[in-house]
């Protein structure tokens, strides 16, 4: 059997998870949360003290070696089944084993599905490494003996909403903390927050992040590394759950009965996984000169203290440092290639065309920056054969032409059929979205110049800064370098001379037009969401309503719209671009937002929507288009 | 390396040193690196005063003429504080106190004594001592550091748990301001008359003017001596119990922890026992203490104590404190260990100039903070000095160790020491520097305080601001201004 001592923290007060949970409930920190919430509700001290006990409880994790070794051992052959190959950098697992011998570690992974944390168990064990407490959601611990062996395998459980729940909070944040300050495991969770259904890396949640990085501001810890980890699927296990759910099927319950009957797609083929295990980041470096850590010297320790203005820029500014580190090492697979590609030519395209397109989609995406996954030996063609036949339940080959779904002459266009379609076509997406902030940068630069009234280097610009603020919930960019991304879009474009710079004006080129028109009908998706979410908002909607009034809203117009043939946007029936809108609309402020306890009423304001119109690109009749087919 | 002090901007320096003031000038280099290090002449070629009304009169002419004056007691600043300010155009006037050594009278109804400024700790006590007195006021320095400096720095001892620090000591204060004598009218023992100006002068750091002559409270010898040592399996037990110490107010004269380095360190010092029986005595408490009672030796850390008072109050005193002190699994260790401790103190600064000739070069900065920090400050600012170490090319790895040194109700005052081995490193004073700032933000960062009672300086200047807030800042600077608008006091310290 193999002998799993793993590498530890050098100032690590070893302790059992009782001990820590003591520890825990003993903290000054929650005896006053529990001596506040008493006071406030007129309990008693010891029923409050009991409840704390209860939710630390729940949630505690409770590693075991015996557990660990036969979670291991299960998943190693179920892993083995599922999937062709998993690819690590070991380099990385190098730089993380001396990191968590230095200094308390997280891991931040990305979150494509619940594989994600299985298979970053998995790896850290198989390599030696100590295994990581992991933030799950709590719909796990529903599961029979799973969510049990899940717990013994080091994941703890937080509620999904714990808004309000002042006591359940403290716990929780005094658990994450106490196992950072002790040394006690790395800390795993997701800074997504939720698993992504449309594979766009999300944005950012801060409430974690702050927690984990305030024992480094209190001066607890000399200092905390956090890990970027991008975790890339060749094929996600959950895809079709993810498009039906993204258009209002809901998602089934976690359960382990369900588990098993989902047993059927081990017999699947998922191709391969790369994990990329990023450099450390010392958050003291990152600190360094941009915060001044006096400022919780004025009061004690065991108060919690608002994030200043000055700290929660911080905050999110590692955030998205973070999440733009794991799409960079992000790798990608041809199918995303492919995907890309067949989005633009629904519903079909001539394979040796598709082979050909992906040859070049290839470079330059590698020329934007993307890091590819590409078998040498292989031919092109071969490449492709197989990508398309690992994505089979997609597309299929008939007749020397890959289909995304027929389309017969005389077919009419029903609900049912718009949603099957839908499916196939979000799934599709999810792949191409893989790449999508690769693109971001040079894409929104080309749509800049499209849409600007003039080529000249403002326009394009204001135009740009317009897009990229539109998008800041769809795409991710780092805070406030809004310059910085421009010119560097702008860079990426003129290297591969598809636009033209002078000091004044920005012009696409006469080469680069077939590039610059892929760039713009990738994104066009997006653009024409957008404009039909601000259609639908302008047009049918008066007075207030919530979220879910928008949602199934925007879903029957878009519905409307494709079924009289007047949009081919099946991407704007997706339940995330909607919320998305929603965020990016009151940013713009298009929608002002009230929050109730239970509920958000948004209402619409009108004047500010006449101002945003323009830039939309909406008084324009219809964009125009053209439809090249290569 | 003691005599590059001479290579700094000295346009009024001497010419004419001769050799006795150089071996002066060396033996006081036991502090600072970079202190203006002026020798006075006793054949009378500097100025030195030995009474008030000279200084007055020096002061005076100061004015009259706009000569910046630099007093100077003891030289063993260690922030940059007696460093003329390169960019001073006037001639500097170091005005050397150490001739007004006297104590003019003893009041023994009071227990006060009236004494001159200049004179150095040492000098001090042993004249107390023919009348029976001492002030109690033993800072790591006393050998030569001197009344006046005391003041002007805010200085700490290292037995105020009995006596006080120094602002607790001083009952009246005759200062020479280029505006005239600062004092107050009476001897009360507490007054309520506004903010307390000596306050001002406490801590001004030479910016306003000379202190000349202190009254300062003295107390009868004590009848009893006693050193004591108690071993701790590691250090956050051992400063659990100082805060327990400090919660009871039962402190010791002196109470202070060395980390596990610094025991080390000590420890090697320790001279060669010369019977066969004591070093088989040393073998078997070893013994005892590591494989029986199961301290790391890695881990444990050593208090040394110091009581003072009547033998019976001692010995009941002590008794108390190691009381405190098992509950935190600690273990008496004898008196040996603990006199030991108190003389590495004195040596510390000698041993610097002795490393010098082996590559090392070091020194010790100090803090206060509040209790609850004092752990996490520790341990991060030793290990910052690590990283800042390694990050500079040091080649090998630093002495990076902390004491706690005194108590308070409400916090602690930590004392670093760091040294390390400079081959290989071209500019040692520089790195040392850029290693002691980065320390020292390390220090404000954990919530320690600027100083303790090092004092600012030159060397601190720059974090003074944050620390006390640019209003108080402004208080400082109007009071500067009004006393000596014309900068006379130029040293440049503190603001």
């Amino acid at each position: 059997m193999k002998c799993y001592s793993p590498v530890i923290y050098r100032s690590l007060i070893p302790c059992k998870p009782s001990a820590l949970k003591n520890m825990v409930l003993q903290s000054d920190q929650l005896q006053y949360v529990i001596r506040q919430i008493s006071l406030e509700s007129g309990e008693s001290l010891d029923v409050v003290q009991d409840q704390a006990t209860e939710i630390l409880d729940e949630m505690g994790q409770n590693l075991n070696l015996a557990a660990i070794r036969m979670f291991a051992l299960t998943l190693s052959k179920i892993f083995k089944r599922l999937f062709r190959k998993v690819c690590v950098n070991e380099e990385g697992i190098q730089r993380l084993a001396q990191a968590i011998q230095d200094h308390p570690v997280v891991l931040l992974p990305s979150h494509r599905s619940y594989v994600d944390f299985l298979m970053m168990s998995y790896i850290l064990y198989t390599y030696d490494l100590a295994l990581p407490v992991i933030a799950a959601g709590m719909d796990f611990m529903g599961m029979k003996i799973v969510g049990e062996l899940l717990r013994m395998s080091g994941a703890f459980f937080m509620r999904r909403t714990f808004r309000g729940n002042k006591l359940y909070w403290a716990v929780f944040a005094e658990y994450v903390k106490t196992m950072l300050r002790n040394g006690y495991a790395p800390v795993e969770f997701f800074l997504e927050g939720q698993r992504s259904r449309t594979c766009k890396t999300l944005a950012p949640k801060f409430g974690l992040l702050s927690v984990v990085m305030e024992p480094f501001f209190k001066g607890e810890v000399f200092d905390t590394h956090l890990v970027p980890v991008s975790i890339s699927y060749e094929r996600v296990l959950e895809e079709s759950l993810y498009a039906y759910e993204l258009l209002g099927v809901p998602k089934p319950k976690e359960s382990t009965s369900g588990l098993i009957k989902a047993r059927k797609i081990l017999s699947d083929d998922f191709g391969s996984i790369h994990i990329f295990f990023g450099e450390p980041m010392s958050l003291r470096s990152l600190a360094s000169g941009k915060l001044n850590r006096s400022q919780y010297n004025l009061i004690p320790r065991h108060l919690s203290q608002r994030p200043s203005e000055e700290m929660h820029t911080f905050i999110s500014d590692v955030a998205y440092k973070v999440e733009l580190q794991q799409i960079a090492n992000m790798v990608l697979s041809p199918g995303v290639l492919i995907a890309a590609i067949l989005l633009q030519n629904v519903p079909s395209l001539n394979f040796s065309l598709l082979v050909d397109k992906t040859i070049w989609l290839k470079d330059l995406t590698e020329a934007f920056g993307g890091c590819l996954e590409w078998p040498d030996n292989m031919s092109a063609s071969k490449v492709v054969l197989a990508s398309v036949d690992l994505h089979s339940n997609l597309m299929r080959i008939a007749d020397g032409e890959v289909v995304l779904f027929e389309n017969g002459p005389n077919d009419v266009l029903t609900e049912e059929k718009v949603f099957t379609r839908a499916i196939t076509l979000l799934m599709c997406a999810s792949y191409r979205n893989q790449m999508v902030n690769t693109y971001a940068r040079p894409a929104l630069v080309v749509l800049a110049c499209n849409m600007a009234p003039s080529s000249s280097r403002d326009d394009v610009s204001r135009t740009f800064y317009f897009l990229r603020s539109l998008f800041s919930k769809e795409f991710i960019f780092f805070p406030g370098l809004e310059e910085k991304d421009f010119e560097e879009g702008s860079f990426l474009l003129s290297k591969c001379d598809i636009v033209h710079l002078t000091p004044l004006e920005i012009v696409l080129t006469k080469n680069g037009e077939s590039a610059a028109m892929f760039l713009v009908r990738m994104f066009q998706p997006f653009l024409e969401g957008y404009q039909l979410a601000f259609m639908h908002l302008a047009n049918e909607v008066t007075g207030s309503l919530t979220e879910k009034q928008y949602i199934s809203g925007m879903r029957s117009f878009v519905t409307r719209r494709i079924l009289a043939g007047d949009s081919q946007c099946y991407e704007a029936l997706s339940s995330d671009m909607q919320k998305n809108t929603l965020a990016s609309f009151m940013h713009l402020g298009i929608m002002k937002v009230e929050k109730s306890i239970d509920a958000a009423i948004f209402t619409v304001d009108k004047q500010a929507m006449a101002d945003v119109e323009g830039k939309l690109g909406l008084q324009m009749p219809i964009m125009k288009i053209p439809v090249p087919r290569l | 390396m003691s005599g590059s002090g001479l290579a700094l901007p000295w346009p009024w320096l001497c010419a004419s040193l001769c050799e006795e003031a150089w071996q002066e000038l060396l033996k006081w280099n036991g502090w600072g690196y970079n202190d203006s290090k002026f020798t006075f002449n006793k054949k009378g070629q500097a100025e030195f005063t030995d009474c008030h009304d000279d200084v007055l009169r020096i002061v005076d002419l100061a004015c009259k003429h706009n000569v910046c004056i630099i007093p100077f007691g003891g030289g063993t600043s260690v922030s940059s504080a007696l460093e003329c300010p390169e960019d001073e155009k006037r001639t500097i006037i170091s005005l050397d106190t150490s001739q007004m050594s006297r104590i003019l009278w003893i009041d023994e109804k009071n227990l006060t004594a009236h004494v001159e400024a200049g004179i150095t700790g040492q000098d001090l006590e042993k004249q107390l001592l023919e009348s029976g007195y001492c002030t109690g006021h033993e800072p790591d320095s006393m050998e030569f550091s001197t009344l006046g400096g005391w003041v002007a720095t805010r200085a700490s001892g290292m037995k105020k748990n009995i006596y006080g620090n120094i602002e607790d000591l001083v009952v009246h204060l005759k200062v020479v301001t280029p505006k005239g004598i600062v004092e107050k009218s009476c001897q009360g023992p507490r007054m309520s008359t506004g903010p307390d100006i000596y306050h001002f002068i406490m801590g001004s750091e030479g910016t306003l003017g000379v202190v000349t002559e202190v009254t300062i409270k003295i107390r009868p010898v004590p009848e009893y001596q006693k050193y004591g040592s108690v071993v701790f399996p590691n250090f956050e037990r051992g400063v659990a119990c100082l805060r327990e110490v400090a919660r009871q107010r039962c402190a010791p004269a002196s109470i202070r922890l060395m980390d596990n380095a610094q025991f080390q360190f000590g420890h090697a010092l320790k001279p060669q026992v010369a019977s066969i029986f004591t070093s088989f005595l040393d073998g078997l408490k070893k013994f005892y203490i590591t494989k029986f009672k199961g301290f790391d030796p890695n881990q444990l850390c050593v208090a040394t104590l110091l009581f003072e008072g009547d033998r019976e109050k001692v010995l009941q005193h002590e008794k108390q404190v190691y009381d405190i002190a098992a509950k935190f699994g600690g273990l008496a260790a004898g008196e040996d260990n603990g006199q030991r401790g108190y003389m590495l103190t004195f040596v510390i600064a000698y041993l610097r100039d002795l490393g010098m000739d082996y590559y090392l070069i070091g020194e010790s900065f100090e803090t206060s903070v509040p209790w609850d920090r004092v752990l996490d400050l520790c341990r991060n600012v030793k290990e910052r000095i690590v990283r800042e170490c390694k990050e500079r090319g040091v080649q090998f790895p630093p002495l990076s160790t902390c004491r706690v040194t005194q108590t308070y109700d409400a916090g602690a005052c930590v004392y670093f020491y760091f040294a390390f081995n400079y081959r290989g490193i071209s500019d040692p004073v520089h790195v040392y520097e850029e290693i002691e700032f980065a320390a020292r933000e390390e220090i404000l960062a954990n919530g320690g305080s600027l100083s303790h009672h090092h004092g600012v300086g030159k060397l601190r200047k720059q974090w003074l601001k944050d620390s006390i807030s640019h209003v108080g800042i402004g208080m400082l600077q109007s009071v500067k201004n009004y006393i000596d608008p014309n900068n006379i006091f130029g040293s440049r310290n503190l603001l």
